[in-house]
């Protein structure tokens, strides 16, 4: 029959029938399919790289004496002018989160055997990866474009001691009367111009009036070189994540339309194993979200 | 398998599910925004070295593992497989405890080394040693600047 060599097609290989099938003998480990249990197995070992990921960044973070405080980088809005610290990046989280209900109700709806609700709530899960794709590349062009950020570049620090502004010649720096003064543990951004091609940021020099450099005046440096890095790196990956598990539900869901897996009369497996991919994804944006944006 | 939930218990795990979720990120945003000086100026316990920022890092942490656990074991299904499944999926992740012990340790002395030679760069150069030096390995030209 055409449905059940579809369902195993793994074991269609020929064979006469009188030896005794190695994997058909008894009842699958775990009472779960080869597929799914595979799954899960692929997801401890995709587990493993993004802890790898986000230890060298907590390592890393903890070698350095500051690092950006990221609710004053990433603080942008699309269309808005305004200081609006994590709330993109909140909308993003929820553009996930959502996905990931739509795709519960899909995998509900495959063990009804429900095509129509399947392609449904597969098709609003892959709107929503795509409008998280879409954000993300928003976040990263305001970073490269708009901030100066790259892997090599940081141009968010953090002040190490309380202190004036002064300019190049020593002079203080004076803004409606009044000397800058900057705080410890305070943030920057050095702006950044573009200058025979190749991008310089800003000078800015701060006398300190407390901490190791007391008296001194110093030139505002760059902040550690690693943040740019990692954060390409690290939301890269995930954004990859995302972009691949795109296109295995649209390619999933478009089988689903075609009537490929209800042929199969198995509860629309394949849904539930590209849904447990999805969750995973969403999973790993949960631990990102709170390295990255929280802490 | 979900197989023994009725369709109204499964769709009502859905609404459960957002609702969780939605509400636990709602609250840590809105923790991380009060406890880092964004809502009233002057509580800045979220960024500054001290007890309330691990307690601010602890609350924050705890959140994120619920949401995990959650996704995991209902939007994934691990409550309904079986436990040698569940075993053999979270047991390996315990390695992770002691990968983020070791390397967090590793980085807090990478950090002290890093301000040590710091420190030792920007000490005013000292000038060269009157007589004959000892304990130093002459090269040629070093002292005579």
């Amino acid at each position: 029959m055409a449905e059940t060599s579809v369902a195993h097609a793994h074991d269609t290989h020929d064979h006469d029938g009188e030896e005794p099938e190695l994997w058909e003998g008894g009842q699958s480990p775990f009472m779960a399919s080869y597929g799914k249990i595979m799954m899960w197995y692929f997801l401890v070992s995709d587990a493993f790289t993004f802890a790898g990921f986000l230890i060298a960044y907590g390592t890393l973070r903890f070698s350095m004496p500051t690092w950006p405080e990221p609710d004053f980088v990433f603080a942008s809005f699309p269309f808005v002018h305004a200081h609006w610290p994590l709330v993109f990046v909140t909308f993003m989280t929820f553009v996930l989160i959502f996905s990931s209900v739509t795709m519960v109700r899909a995998v509900q709806e495959g063990h009804r055997e429900n095509q129509r609700g399947v392609v449904f709530w597969m098709f609003l899960t892959v709107l929503g990866g795509a409008v998280f794709l879409g954000s993300q590349a928003y976040e990263w062009t305001t970073l490269i474009k708009g901030e100066n950020v790259s892997v090599t570049r940081n141009p968010f620090g953090r002040y190490v001691a309380d202190g004036v502004l002064v300019d190049a010649t020593g002079k203080e720096v004076v803004e409606n009367g009044l000397p800058v003064t900057v705080k410890k543990n305070q943030s920057y951004l050095l702006h950044g111009h573009e200058h025979n091609g190749t991008i310089e940021l800003e000078k800015k020099y701060v006398r300190y009036i407390d901490g190791q450099y007391a008296g001194q005046t110093k030139a505002v440096e760059e902040g550690p070189k690693a943040f740019g890095a990692l954060f390409f790196f690290i939301t890269g990956f995930h954004g990859f994540h995302v972009f691949s598990g795109v296109v295995f539900l649209a390619v999933i869901m478009l089988n689903a339309m075609g009537g490929v897996y209800a042929s199969r009369k198995n509860g629309y497996e394949m849904v539930e194993k590209i849904g447990l991919y999805w969750h995973f994804v969403d999973l790993v944006w949960v631990f990102v979200f709170l390295v990255f944006y929280l802490l | 398998m979900a197989g023994h939930q009725t369709y109204q218990e499964q769709i009502s795990l859905v609404f459960k599910g957002l609702g969780i979720l939605g509400a636990i990120t709602i609250v840590e945003v809105a923790f991380a925004l009060f406890a880092k000086g964004h809502i009233i100026p002057s509580v800045t316990f979220g960024k500054d070295p001290g007890f309330g920022h691990v307690i601010y890092m602890l609350a924050m942490i705890g959140a994120s593992l619920y949401k995990a656990y959650f996704i995991i074991f209902y939007f994934m299904h691990m409550a309904y497989e079986i436990r040698g499944l569940v075993w053999s999926v979270l047991f390996p992740l315990l390695l992770l405890v002691w990968a983020i012990i070791a390397f967090f340790q590793e980085g807090t002395s990478w950090g002290r080394r890093r301000e040590f030679v710091k420190e030792r760069n920007e000490l005013p150069a000292q000038s060269a040693p009157v007589g004959r030096p000892q304990g130093y390995l002459l090269l040629p030209g070093v002292l005579h600047g």
